[in-house]
């Protein structure tokens, strides 16, 4: 019986065999060792019609649980607009490959040129790759960019303020690399930038990575920092929330070299955590060591406008043993996702995006509090995101949301939990919130420590 | 496809925009954070209505080729048919809704498909476990290298930091191999196009961490030594590590694990027919033998007492390479693609791609060069044209262009490195008969247009919206964004 993705007929496989001057399709296989041709039954389903695959996945999908998200930490449920799907399920951006063919591949290396100016508009930087895999791996590659830029240094500062997953991730990359990692403390919540002198004195320091955002939610203040890690001869990176840029401080307005992070924030769905979108960007002295793709602008021999991969000198392909960095691919339709959603969103739009975060998350912040059962864990600016300290262990917290359909009160350091709120979050929503909370818990009880 | 020459920056007017969001009823906003903590430059963002948006980027999508528009002999790619099904699994609520964070009975049916998808690549390569965390092949390849590493160091055999790679291996290998901190070793290619194993054997002394090998290898050839060489590198004590790129060739016939490799990655993105996206998202799930299953980074699944799934640290493994659990929508494409193959058809993956390209190779080996004569695999190279016009050298690029002209996508060119004019074509199971046969039609008229015009070849592509980019220029001034103060002088 025949199947949907082949279309070979038996007369079909005849014809072909005999073109080759072979007898059976076997014999393709002639050349291989027959000890280790496999005769075995594989240990996967039979043939299913796409109606069964369609149900079976459908039960997988169902049974999840769909919550209200109240959690950030790397993954934020911003909501994404209609005309994104739309658009990139277009078989010409979904199923075409790296724009290695520039003349049949203009409309990848444009929107990646597009997306390239947004990311270097949002980060205040002078140039963006065309992506990354996801917000960790592209602090991993600016660190291992810091030591490429750098002289005989073989050290990276991380705070000890980033998102734990980045830590653990640019951690793994150093640690095979041969880059000697050392933390920068926190000290009420934020990146200790009193012991940065210290940890720079040993002149081995290449590169400082540190949070706009941390992993408190605490917007940073990082004045100064730029001019001390520059001083002693080595580059800043900021790992930031795009989104948020809009409104806060950007990378490249704290004098950073490297701006990096994920853009999942920028309309791309939660997925489970992937596909994401790292996002790599730096100032023009950096760019020939910036790795992975870049579309730069050029024209035919008509004149026409157009766009190539460029740079490629920096890659692997050509580079091969001396690459500073493996990346071949990137995640191009994610980029598409976001280049779609800043289009839309604009300058106001995003503005508004995180207005309505802002205000729903200080609204929640002000309720959780007059609960009693929670205090200020650092009094410092938010924007989306923050952490409360509370008595109440957080696991308790987190199955009484479940219960109410909701996910929030990650626990992020001991009797420390954090909320967010994105413009998805209603007021409704948020107060039901705070009622099922109180419901649950008195503060009396959790006096005598719950 | 029709030339369009707008970005979106050159539709923007001042007070046009394009989202919709509730009002804003809140009390506080962020103007109300201390100044030194605001965003002070202006933001550039296009502002752009709705359906200057959707138009915009349909007309730059068709300046775009894809699977779904022809075919796509892309060597080394497998470019095979993208099923719609995986779009639509992939994008159910139940799955793209849920937060990395959720807690594990929150996404039980998630945590069920990253296990079933994983115990069906197990089977399907002979290998014990997988972890499906890397976003790519690169990325399997460096994560597959650190497990390789991490055998050795947890061996307190701290002096293997060479690995082994054959002159055609895939650039990303010895970059992969110098991330994660290895030093690259060549091995020479014999003449028949195989790994050279008199070169081979020397190299093998107590410093040697593994080998990388692609089997078959890019030129398309299985590496018929395996036996040999599997033996010698284990007994000096190294890995054996299958790059899974050209794994379409033996899906369903030959299990890495069968021919004694110890660590592999497997493109999804290639061999399990989830959409290349324009250059991603892939995945690039990697796969150990048993004793090395404790090494896989974290996190991983696991089975609780009470039956259910959750996600375990790997205290002993190489760490973590993702943010969360890899690209999990990736994941539930290609497993919604196995589900349809079922244990039937997987049969005949690597089979009718084996015969699709050897039928394309002996229908042209008259007219282009091939450089080893043989049984191919999924692919096969060709060393530019058998004979080429006088005075006008037709190059690979030329013909790669002339291509472009009749509707189909270029094949791999110059590349391997082991040729100068090479020309990968891999054509994979899902291309009909007739469009194999449209190919090797153009082909051979090319062929004869390189005799008869070359001049006509070499000023190809003429039917596409935009003729060859001057590339030099792009790379010795490079413009890498939309310069917006150009835009101001000249009014736009």
């Amino acid at each position: 019986m025949g199947f949907a993705y082949f279309p070979h007929t038996d007369e079909d496989i005849r014809v072909m065999l005999d073109r080759i001057g072979l007898k059976s399709v076997d014999e393709l296989y002639s050349d291989v060792p027959q000890n280790v041709i496999y005769k075995g039954e594989f240990d996967i389903p039979d043939a299913m019609s796409e109606m069964e695959v369609r149900r079976k996945i459908g039960d997988l999908a169902s049974r999840n649980v769909r919550l209200k998200i109240f959690c950030g930490a790397g993954a934020y449920d911003h909501y994404s607009p209609a005309v994104i799907p739309a658009v990139i399920s277009r078989s010409e951006y979904l199923t075409s490959y790296t724009p290695y063919q520039a003349e049949v591949s203009q409309g990848t290396l444009r929107y990646i040129f597009e997306f390239q100016t947004m990311m270097a508009e949002l980060t205040g930087m002078d140039c963006s790759n065309a992506s990354m895999y996801d917000g960790p791996t592209s602090a991993a590659e600016a660190a291992l960019m810091t030591v490429a830029c750098t002289r005989k240094k073989h050290r990276v500062l991380l705070s000890a303020t980033l998102l734990p997953q980045v830590l653990e991730v640019v951690e793994t990359y150093c640690r095979f690399h041969g880059v000697e990692v050392t933390e920068i403390p926190a000290a009420d919540g934020v990146t200790d930038l009193g012991a940065v002198p210290q940890l720079l004195s040993g002149g081995d320091v290449a590169g400082v990575i540190v949070p706009g955002i941390n992993r408190y939610g605490i917007i940073e203040d990082l004045t100064g920092l730029a001019d001390a890690v520059h001083a002693s001869k080595a580059l800043l990176a900021v790992y930031s929330d795009p989104s948020a840029l809009a409104v806060i401080r950007t990378p490249g307005e704290w004098g950073a070299d490297i701006a990096c992070g994920d853009a999942q924030s920028l309309g791309i769905p939660l997925n489970f955590g992937g596909p994401y979108l790292g996002f790599l960007c730096c100032r023009q002295e950096y760019v020939r060591k910036l790795p992975g793709r870049i579309a730069g602008e050029t024209s035919d021999a008509e004149g026409r406008r157009c766009y190539v991969l460029t740079l490629q000198a920096r890659e692997q392909h050509i580079r091969r043993e001396k690459a500073t960095s493996n990346i071949c691919s990137n995640q191009s339709l994610m980029a598409l996702y976001v280049t779609v959603y800043l289009s839309l969103m604009g300058p106001d739009g995003l503005r508004k995006v995180n207005s309505l975060s802002y205000g729903g998350a200080h609204y929640l912040h002000s309720r959780l509090l007059e609960t009693g059962l929670f205090s200020e864990a650092f009094s410092r600016p938010f924007l989306k995101e923050f952490a409360l300290r509370t008595s109440v262990p957080a696991d308790r917290l987190q199955k009484v949301l479940l219960d109410n359909g909701y996910f929030g009160a990650l626990s992020c350091g001991e009797d420390l939990v954090s909320f967010c709120v994105t413009e998805n979050r209603t007021k409704e929503e948020i107060d039901d919130l705070v009622e099922a909370i109180s419901k649950a818990f008195r503060p009396d009880d959790c006096l005598k420590g719950c | 496809m029709k030339y369009y020459d707008k970005l979106i920056f050159e539709l923007s007017r001042e007070g046009r925009s394009g989202y919709s969001l509730p009002e804003d009823r809140w009390d506080c906003h962020p103007d109300s954070l201390p100044d030194g903590l605001k965003r002070a430059s202006a933001l550039r963002l296009p502002q752009v209505s709705e359906p200057d948006v959707m138009r915009h980027y349909v007309n730059l999508s068709n300046m775009n080729f894809g699977v779904d528009t022809g075919f796509y002999p892309l060597g080394s790619c497998t470019m095979k048919y993208n099923p719609r099904i995986n779009e639509e699994t992939a994008s159910l609520p139940g799955f793209s809704g849920l937060h990395p964070l959720q807690p594990a009975d929150t996404v039980q049916g998630a945590l069920q498909i990253y296990e079933d998808l994983s115990r069906c690549l197990c089977s399907l390569t002979g290998m014990a476990a997988f972890t499906l965390n890397p976003f790519a092949g690169a990325h399997g390849e460096l994560t597959g290298l650190m497990v390789m590493r991490q055998y050795h160091i947890s061996r307190g055999d701290m002096k293997r930091t060479k690995v082994i790679v054959p002159d055609s291996a895939h650039g990303t290998n010895p970059a992969s191999a110098a991330v994660c901190g290895l030093e690259v070793v060549q091995v020479r290619s014999t003449p028949e196009g195989v790994i050279d194993i008199q070169d081979l054997k020397p190299l093998l002394d107590d410093t040697v961490a593994g080998i990388m090998m692609t089997n078959p290898n890019t030129l398309g050839l299985f590496e018929t030594g395996i036996d040999e060489i599997e033996k010698s590198v284990h007994e000096a004590g190294g890995l054996l590590y299958y790059d899974g790129a050209n794994m379409n060739a033996l899906l369903g016939k030959v299990r890495p694990g069968d021919m004694g490799f110890d660590i592999m990655h497997l493109n999804l993105h290639k061999t399990f027919s989830t959409p290349h996206g324009g250059g991603g998202p892939g995945a690039g799930p990697v796969g150990v033998s048993a004793r090395l299953a404790r090494l896989l980074p974290s996190p991983a699944v696991s089975k609780r007492e009470d039956g259910k799934l959750e996600m375990v640290a790997m205290p002993d493994g190489a760490g973590r390479i993702s943010g969360f659990t890899g690209n999990f929508g990736v994941l539930v494409k290609a497993y919604t693609y196995i589900l349809m193959l079922g244990r039937q058809n997987v049969k005949n993956v690597g089979p009718y791609a084996v015969l699709a390209a050897n039928y394309v190779k002996e229908s042209l080996k008259d007219k282009y060069k091939l450089p080893v004569n043989s049984l191919c695999k999924h692919e096969f190279v060709f060393d530019g044209l058998l004979e080429t016009g006088d005075g006008h050298e037709v190059t690979t690029l030329d013909i790669a262009k002339r291509l472009l002209d009749y509707g189909f996508h270029a094949p791999t060119i110059y590349f391997p490195l082991l040729f100068h004019q090479s020309i990968m074509i891999e054509p994979t199971e899902t291309e009909s008969r007739e469009t194999l046969d449209a190919f090797i039609s153009v082909m051979r008229r090319i062929a004869d247009e390189a005799a008869a015009d070359p001049g006509l070849l070499k000023t190809a592509p003429h039917n596409t919206p935009v003729g060859r980019p001057d590339e030099t220029s792009a790379a010795t001034h490079p413009k890498l964004k939309y310069d917006f103060c150009q835009a101001t002088k000249t009014g736009l």
